[in-house]
C-alpha cells in the first residue's frame, strides 16, 4: 500500500516536471531538432493553401513555410502542415503548436501589438470585396442596402462589413458562417445574396464555381488587407529569419534570379548584392544561424515570387489575379525588399 | 468492529499505524489524495501564470467595455455594432437562453409523446418510434444540426423564387407565412393603442384557469362530482380575451411578410440557423427523453393498473392519476440532465451560424481582442451559472413530486 502510493505520487511528480519543461528555447534549434517545420495555413484556400489531389498542401502561402523550410533545413518538403480556422489561427502561434502562420492574415496594429504577433512582412497586398450572383443585377456595392450577406466569423473582414454598411447608412442582415467552404455552400444555394471576404479569396472561390461567369466581384474594395506571414513575440532571430526568407523571394524576382538560373548564378556574378544573396559573398546566412546556401535552397526548391506567384494564383491559373498591387516595386507595385547587405 | 478480541496493549501511536491499522489508513489515503490533487492543481495555475507572462500576457477584463463592432442578426435586445463587447455578450447569452427554453419544451414534449407511443400496443407505431429513438440518440448531434441546416437551405426556395408573374414558389396559409432558404417569416403581431388591456385580461384569465383548478379540486375531494374541466379552462381561456379584443375595437393587428428589396420584409423572421439548432437539438434531446419516459412508465408496476382497472377508472383517468404521477418521481431527476444536456450542446450553434454565447464572447470577440484565456473562463462561468440555475430550479419541482411520507 505505502509503497504503491509514493510510487503513484512520484509518478505524478515526474508527469509534471516532465511538462513544465519545454516552451522557452529558441525557434530555430527546436525546429532544426525536429527536423521539421511546422506551419499553419489556410484549409482550403485554392491558389493560397489547399490540398491538391494527392492530399498535399499546395499554393502561394504554402509557398512560404515551404522557403522557411528549405532555408533552414535544406528541404522544402519538410513541412508539417496545420489547417487552421481563423478562430484558432492566433491561440495555435502563441502556444506553440505550430512555428510560423502563412494563412493569409492581416496585418493590423492590434494583432501585431496587443496579440503579440510579429509580422515579418507582407505577401500579398489585398482589400474586402464583394461577390454576387450576375442575375442579382447589382452593379455597385452602393446598392447593396437590405442585402443578406454571407460573412466568415472572427475575421477582420466581418468589423470592415459593419463600418461599411453602418457608414454608407445601408441596412443588412448578416449570416455568419464558420468556414471558408460553409460560406460558398450557403452563397451558392442563395441562402445570403453577397459574399464578402478579401478580393483575392473571392476570385479564388468564383474559380472553383461550377459556373463562374454567374457571379460578378463588384468594384469595391471597402479595405486595406496587407496579408503577411507572422510569428509569436519573443523570439526575433525567428522573425528575421522567416522574414528574410520572404525577402529572398522578392530580391530574386527583382534581380532575375529564378529557380532555373539560381544554381548557375551561385557560381558567382558580376551583380554583388545577387552574389550576398546565394551567399556566394558575405556571410548573411552565419548571421540569421542558417547554412550559406540558405536562399539558394529557397531559390531552387521553390523558386522567386513572382514564380511562385504565377505558379499559383497568376492570370493562367484558375484563380487568374493579376499582379496590380502585388507588382515589383520597379513595376509600380507594393512588393519591395529591404537591401540584402 | 464485531471482532472484538483481548483488548490489546497500549503501545501507544506507531506511525506504521497509519498504513495498517485501518482506523487510519482511510484517512492516511485521503490526506494523500487530497496533497496530489492540489499539487496537480498547483502546477498547473503556476504554469498557466509562468506561460502567460512569458508571452507577455496578462488576465484582464477591461475589453468587455471597448466597442464590438460587429453586428449580431439575432438580437433580442437592441444591440448595434457600436454598442460594447459586454452587451454583445449579452445579446448572445438570450440567444443561447432562447434556443434552451424552446428546446426544453419542444423536447419534453417530443419525447413524452415518443416515450408513450413506443409502449403502444400498435405494432406499427411502436416501431416508427423505436426508429425514432435509436436512428436520433445514436448519431452524434453536431451531424443532425448540420443535417437540419442543409435541408433548410438546399431544399428550400431562395426569396428570389417567390418574385415575378409566375413566381417559382408561393406563401403558405393564405399568403401568410414564407417559407425561405434564410428562414421562415410568420405574421407578427403589433401592438396598437389598449393591446396592453388585452394583454392583461389573458393574464387574468390565466390566473383564473388556476384558481378554478384549486376550486374543482376542492369541490371534487368534498363532494366527489367532476366539473367538465376541460371546457371550462377553455372558455376561461378564451372567451374573455377576445370579448375585450372586440371592445377595445381590436387593438391587436398582424404585420405580414412580403417581398421587399432583396429580402422579405415585415412579419417575424425566424432564421433557418435558429430553426435548424432548435429542431436538431429537440429531436435529439427527444430521443433521451422518450426513453425516460418509457422507463418511468414501466417502473410502476403492472398491478397499480390493474388495482385501477378494479377500482373503475378509465384508461385515460387510469394514466392521469395513478400511472404518471407515480412515474414523475422516476422520470424527473434524469429529465433535468437532460435539460442541462441541451442548453449546453446549445455551444454547438456556431456550426450554422445561429449567434449564441459560444458565437459572440467565445466566437468573434474572442478573435478581435485575442483574450481567449478570460473569454473561455468567463463562457464557463456563465454556462455554470445558467446550468446550475436550471438544475436548482427542477429540483424545486422535483422535491414537489416526490413520494410524500404521511
Amino acid at each position: 500500500m505505502k509503497k504503491s502510493v509514493f510510487l503513484g505520487a512520484l509518478t505524478l511528480a515526474g508527469l509534471a516536471a516532465g511538462t513544465a519543461m519545454a516552451q522557452d528555447s529558441s525557434t530555430l534549434a527546436a525546429v532544426k531538432e525536429r527536423g521539421v517545420l511546422k506551419c499553419g495555413v489556410n484549409p482550403g484556400t485554392p491558389g493560397f493553401a489547399a490540398p491538391d489531389a494527392n492530399g498535399k498542401f499546395v499554393g502561394f502561402d504554402v509557398d512560404v513555410c515551404r522557403a522557411v523550410a528549405a532555408a533552414v533545413l535544406g528541404d522544402s518538403e519538410a513541412v508539417e502542415y496545420t489547417p487552421l480556422t481563423s478562430a484558432v489561427r492566433f491561440t495555435a502561434l502563441a502556444s506553440g503548436e505550430v512555428d510560423m502562420l502563412a494563412r493569409n492574415t492581416t496585418w493590423t496594429f492590434s494583432r501585431d501589438v496587443d496579440l503579440k504577433n510579429t509580422f515579418v512582412g507582407v505577401n500579398y497586398y489585398d482589400g474586402q470585396g464583394f461577390m454576387v450572383p450576375k442575375d442579382l443585377g447589382v452593379s455597385s456595392a452602393k446598392e447593396l442596402g437590405g442585402a443578406t450577406v454571407c460573412i466568415e466569423t472572427g475575421t477582420t473582414t466581418e468589423l470592415n462589413l459593419a463600418d461599411y454598411f453602418r457608414v454608407n447608412n445601408m441596412e443588412y442582415e448578416p449570416v455568419p458562417v464558420e468556414s471558408f467552404t460553409e460560406a460558398q455552400t450557403q452563397f451558392l444555394a442563395g441562402a445570403c445574396d453577397v459574399y464578402t471576404t478579401d478580393a483575392s479569396a473571392l476570385a479564388a472561390s468564383r474559380a472553383s464555381f461550377e459556373n463562374p461567369e454567374g457571379y460578378v466581384v463588384l468594384p469595391e474594395i471597402i479595405s486595406k488587407e496587407p496579408l503577411g506571414p507572422l510569428v509569436r513575440h519573443g523570439d526575433d532571430n525567428w522573425g528575421d529569419i522567416v522574414r528574410w526568407s520572404l525577402n529572398a523571394m522578392v530580391a530574386a524576382e527583382e534581380y532575375g534570379v529564378t529557380s532555373a538560373n539560381a544554381a548557375e548564378l551561385a557560381n558567382g556574378t558580376e551583380n554583388p548584392e545577387i552574389n550576398r544573396l546565394l551567399g556566394v559573398e558575405g556571410e548573411l546566412g552565419a548571421m540569421l544561424g542558417l547554412d550559406n546556401a540558405w536562399a539558394l535552397n529557397i531559390l531552387t526548391q521553390v523558386g522567386n515570387y513572382g514564380e511562385s506567384f504565377e505558379k499559383n494564383i497568376g492570370e493562367n491559373t484558375p484563380v487568374g489575379l493579376a499582379r496590380g498591387l502585388n507588382a515589383q516595386w520597379t513595376e509600380g507595385g507594393l512588393i519591395y525588399s529591404p537591401p540584402f547587405r | 468492529m464485531t471482532t472484538a478480541t483481548n483488548t490489546p496493549e497500549d503501545h501507544g501511536f506507531r506511525l506504521s499505524q497509519l498504513i495498517y491499522d485501518t482506523r487510519y489508513r482511510s484517512i492516511t489515503i485521503q490526506v494523500i489524495a487530497m496533497l496530489a490533487f492540489m499539487l496537480i492543481a498547483a502546477f498547473l495555475i503556476r504554469n498557466t501564470i509562468i506561460n502567460l507572462s512569458a508571452l507577455g500576457k496578462d488576465i484582464d477584463f477591461g475589453f468587455l467595455f471597448n466597442r464590438a463592432a460587429y453586428d449580431i442578426n439575432q438580437q433580442i435586445i437592441p444591440y448595434t455594432s457600436d454598442d460594447p463587447h459586454w452587451r454583445a455578450t449579452l445579446v448572445g447569452l438570450l440567444n443561447t437562453l432562447l434556443i434552451a427554453v424552446l428546446g426544453c419544451i419542444l423536447a419534453t414534449i417530443i419525447g413524452v409523446i415518443a416515450g408513450v407511443l413506443r409502449l403502444s400496443k400498435n405494432w406499427l407505431t411502436a416501431r416508427i418510434m423505436t426508429f425514432y429513438v435509436e436512428s436520433f440518440r445514436n448519431i452524434p448531434v453536431l451531424l443532425w444540426i448540420l443535417a437540419f441546416m442543409a435541408v433548410l437551405s438546399e431544399a428550400l426556395p431562395a426569396p428570389r423564387a417567390f418574385r415575378g408573374e409566375d413566381p417559382a414558389a408561393s406563401m403558405w396559409l393564405w399568403d401568410s407565412v414564407a417559407v425561405t432558404n434564410r428562414g421562415t417569416y410568420i405574421p407578427a403581431p403589433v401592438w396598437g393603442d389598449g393591446s396592453l388591456f388585452v394583454i392583461i385580461t389573458f393574464l387574468l384569465s390565466l390566473l383564473g384557469i388556476w384558481a378554478f383548478g384549486k376550486y374543482s379540486q376542492r369541490r371534487f375531494e368534498t363532494t366527489g362530482q367532476i366539473l367538465p374541466n376541460f371546457w371550462i379552462k377553455l372558455a376561461i381561456f378564451f372567451v374573455p380575451s377576445i370579448l375585450v379584443y372586440f371592445v377595445m375595437g381590436r387593438p391587436i393587428t398582424l404585420s405580414y411578410p412580403e417581398l421587399k428589396g432583396f429580402n422579405f420584409g415585415g412579419g417575424l423572421h425566424m432564421r433557418n440557423s435558429m430553426l435548424a439548432l432548435w429542431l436538431a437539438l429537440s429531436f435529439y434531446t427527444g430521443s433521451f427523453i422518450a426513453e425516460i419516459v418509457r422507463s418511468g412508465i414501466l417502473a410502476i408496476s403492472k398491478g397499480q393498473t390493474e388495482a385501477a382497472f378494479a377500482l373503475g377508472l378509465r384508461p385515460s383517468r387510469t394514466m392521469n392519476l395513478v400511472i404518471l404521477p407515480q412515474a414523475l418521481r422516476v422520470i424527473i431527476p434524469p429529465l433535468i440532465s437532460q435539460y442541462l444536456n441541451l442548453t449546453k450542446n446549445s455551444s454547438l450553434a456556431l456550426a450554422v451560424g445561429y449567434m449564441d454565447l459560444r458565437s459572440t464572447l467565445g466566437g468573434t470577440t474572442l478573435n478581435t481582442t485575442g483574450r481567449e484565456l478570460e473569454c473561455m473562463l468567463l463562457m464557463m462561468l456563465i454556462y455554470l451559472i445558467v446550468s446550475l440555475l436550471i438544475s436548482s430550479g427542477m429540483n424545486v419541482y422535483n422535491k414537489s413530486v416526490r413520494l410524500k411520507e404521511r
